[in-house]
C-alpha cells in the first residue's frame, strides 16, 4: 500500500461514517455537522481522483455555503420553538420499497455499464483550465442559462425576505 | 519539500508527516509567542502605558508564562454543554487556519503544497474555520457564545465575497491561481509588484495602479473581518458579549482558539503580501545573486515573506488599538453596500485593462 491508497481509504472512511451519523443521529444538530465531515470526505476523493477544481468547489459550496446555511436554519430554530426537531422513523414499509427499488437500479447500472477505466494515473495539472475552456465555448448556453436561472432565485430570495413598505 | 525530505528519509511515510508538521512547529507557534507580545507592546505603547515588564527582560517572557499558566489550567466543560461538539470545535478551528498555511509559499524552496489553486484553496478551506466557530458557539449553551459565533459565521461568510472578487481581478491580470507562481511573477524589484500593476512592460501597467490600489484596499478590509479583528471583531465584543464564541472555553481548548487566531492573522497578511506585494521576493535584487551564493536565495526569501507578513500584521494591531468597532448593521453595510459593488467594478475594469 502506497501513500496514495492510504489516504484514499482514509478518506473513504471518514465520509462513509460520517453519512451513516448524518442519517442516524437523533439530534438534527449532530446530523448538521457530520454533514460537514461527509464534504469534506468527498472532496478528498475528488482530489485524489485529480477532480482539483470541483474539490474545492465543492467545499466552497457546500461547507462554505449550504452546510453554514443549514446550521444557521437548525440553530435558530431548535432552541426557539416548544417544537422539538427531531429525526426519527416514520413509514418503514414504503421507505424500504423505495430504498430497495432505488439500490435494484444502481447495482444495475454499476454492472451493466462498460467503465472506461484506465491505468491509474497521479494527477499532475489542474483541470481549471480545460473546464473554463469547455464552459465558455462548447457549453455556453448553459453556462448562462445556469446563470440566469442563480439569478432568479436571487432575486426570489430577496423579495421574500424584504419587509414589506408600508404604505403612507 | 517532500521530494527533498523523502531522499533525506527515505521513507515517504515519516516525510509526509515531517513535511506536514513543519510550518507549525517552525513557524507558527514561535510566530504566536512573539506576535501576542507584540500585540500586548503595542497596545500599551499606543495607550501611553509600558505594557508586560516585570517577567523576564522587559516583559519578553511574558507569553511563554502564559502559556505555562494555560497549560497547567483545570479543563473545566460547563454541565450543560453539548461535550462532544465542544471538544471537537476546537480542533476544527485550529485545523482550518493550518490547512490554509499548506498552499502559501513561504520561500520559493518551501511551500507545503504548491497546488495550481492555491489561493481558491485558501478561500475555500477557511470555511471550515466558520463550521468550527458555529459548532463551538452552538455547543457551550450559552447565549453569548450562540450569538458571537452568529454574527462572527455572517460577518466571515458576508466578507468572503468582496475577497474573492479581487483575487478574480487579479487571476485576469495574473492568469493563474497557484500563489507560487504569483510570487514568481513579481519577480526581483519592487516595480514588479501586482500593486504597481505587475510585472509587464507598457501603457496597461500604468493604467492597472490605481485599480490594483483599490483592490488591495478592498481585500485588506475583508480579510480583517474575516479574522474578526477591530473594527470588525463584534463576535468577540467584550463589552455586550463577554468574549463570544469561547466565553465558556478555559485552558488548553482557550488556548488553541487563541491559537488558531493569530495564525489565521498570518495567513491573511501573507496571502495579501503574496497577492499584492511580491509575496517571497525582495524589493531590491538578492544578496545571494550578487555574490554568487545560490543557498543564501531561498532563506532571504523566508525573511523577505515573513518580514512582509510580520509588516501586515502590525498594520492590523495598530487598527485594532486605533479604531472603534462596528455596530452589526454598520459592518452589514459596509460590506454589501460599498466593499461589494466596489469590487464588481474594479473586476470590470480590471478586465478591461487586461484586454487592451
Amino acid at each position: 500500500m502506497n501513500i496514495y491508497d492510504i489516504v484514499f481509504y482514509l478518506f473513504a472512511a471518514i465520509t462513509l461514517a460520517s453519512a451513516f451519523v448524518v442519517v442516524t443521529a437523533r439530534n438534527i444538530i449532530y446530523s448538521a455537522f457530520s454533514l460537514l465531515f461527509t464534504f469534506f470526505g468527498i472532496a478528498g476523493l475528488y482530489v485524489l481522483l485529480g477532480a482539483d477544481f470541483i474539490a474545492v468547489v465543492q467545499l466552497m459550496v457546500y461547507v462554505g455555503g449550504i452546510l453554514v446555511l443549514i446550521l444557521f436554519g437548525v440553530m435558530l430554530t431548535n432552541k426557539i420553538t416548544s417544537v422539538q426537531i427531531k429525526t426519527g422513523t416514520l413509514q418503514v414499509i414504503p421507505a424500504i420499497l423505495g430504498t430497495a427499488l432505488m439500490a435494484g437500479v444502481l447495482i444495475k447500472i454499476f454492472t451493466g455499464t462498460n467503465w472506461h477505466s484506465q491505468m491509474a494515473q497521479y494527477p499532475t495539472k489542474t483541470t481549471a483550465y480545460a473546464l473554463g475552456h469547455i464552459l465558455l465555448t462548447d457549453y455556453v448556453l448553459i453556462f448562462e442559462l445556469l446563470g440566469i436561472l442563480l439569478l432568479i432565485a436571487l432575486i426570489g430570495a430577496a423579495t421574500i425576505a424584504r419587509k414589506e413598505e408600508k404604505a403612507s | 519539500m517532500y521530494n527533498l525530505l523523502n531522499n533525506l528519509i527515505g521513507n515517504e511515510y515519516v516525510a509526509a508527516v515531517i513535511a506536514a508538521a513543519l510550518p507549525l512547529f517552525v513557524f507558527i507557534l514561535p510566530f504566536a509567542l512573539a506576535a501576542v507580545l507584540l500585540e500586548r507592546k503595542v497596545s500599551a505603547f499606543m495607550q501611553d502605558r509600558l505594557g508586560p515588564n516585570r517577567t523576564g527582560y522587559r516583559g519578553l517572557l511574558q507569553t511563554v508564562a502564559d502559556i505555562l499558566k494555560l497549560i497547567q489550567k483545570e479543563d473545566i466543560t460547563a454541565t450543560d454543554a453539548d461535550k462532544k461538539l465542544f471538544n471537537l470545535a476546537p480542533v476544527l478551528v485550529f485545523a482550518g487556519c493550518y490547512a490554509a498555511f499548506a498552499a502559501i509559499p513561504f520561500s520559493g524552496a518551501y511551500i507545503g503544497a504548491d497546488i495550481d489553486l492555491g489561493m481558491f484553496f485558501i478561500v475555500a478551506i477557511s470555511s471550515l474555520v466558520v463550521a468550527g466557530i458555529l459548532m463551538g458557539g452552538w455547543a457551550s449553551n450559552n447565549k453569548y457564545s450562540l450569538i458571537g459565533a452568529m454574527r462572527s459565521a455572517a460577518q466571515m461568510i458576508s466578507y468572503e465575497i468582496p475577497t474573492a472578487l479581487v483575487i478574480l481581478s487579479l487571476v485576469l491580470v495574473t492568469g493563474t491561481l497557484s500563489l507560487h507562481q504569483i510570487s514568481e511573477q513579481q519577480t526581483a524589484y519592487f516595480w514588479n509588484w501586482n500593486i504597481l500593476g505587475g510585472a509587464g512592460l507598457g501603457f496597461s501597467k500604468l493604467l492597472l495602479i490605481p485599480f490594483m490600489i483599490v483592490g488591495f484596499i478592498i481585500i485588506y478590509i475583508s480579510s480583517l473581518a474575516e479574522v474578526n479583528r477591530t473594527p470588525f471583531d463584534i463576535p468577540e465584543a467584550e463589552s455586550e458579549l463577554v468574549a463570544g464564541f469561547h466565553t465558556e472555553y478555559s485552558g488548553m481548548k482557550f488556548a488553541m482558539f487563541f491559537l488558531a487566531e493569530y495564525a489565521n492573522m498570518f495567513a491573511v497578511s501573507s496571502v495579501v503580501a503574496a497577492l499584492f506585494f511580491g509575496g517571497y521576493q525582495s524589493p531590491f535584487g538578492y544578496l545571494g545573486n550578487t555574490l554568487g551564493i545560490s543557498w543564501l536565495v531561498p532563506l532571504e526569501q523566508f525573511f523577505w515573506f515573513t518580514a512582509k507578513g510580520m509588516f501586515f500584521v502590525l498594520v492590523q494591531m495598530w487598527l485594532r488599538w486605533t479604531l472603534p468597532r462596528l455596530r452589526v448593521d454598520q459592518l452589514m453595510t459596509v460590506c454589501w453596500k460599498y466593499l461589494i459593488p466596489y469590487a464588481f467594478v474594479n473586476l470590470i475594469i480590471v478586465g478591461l485593462i487586461t484586454l487592451l
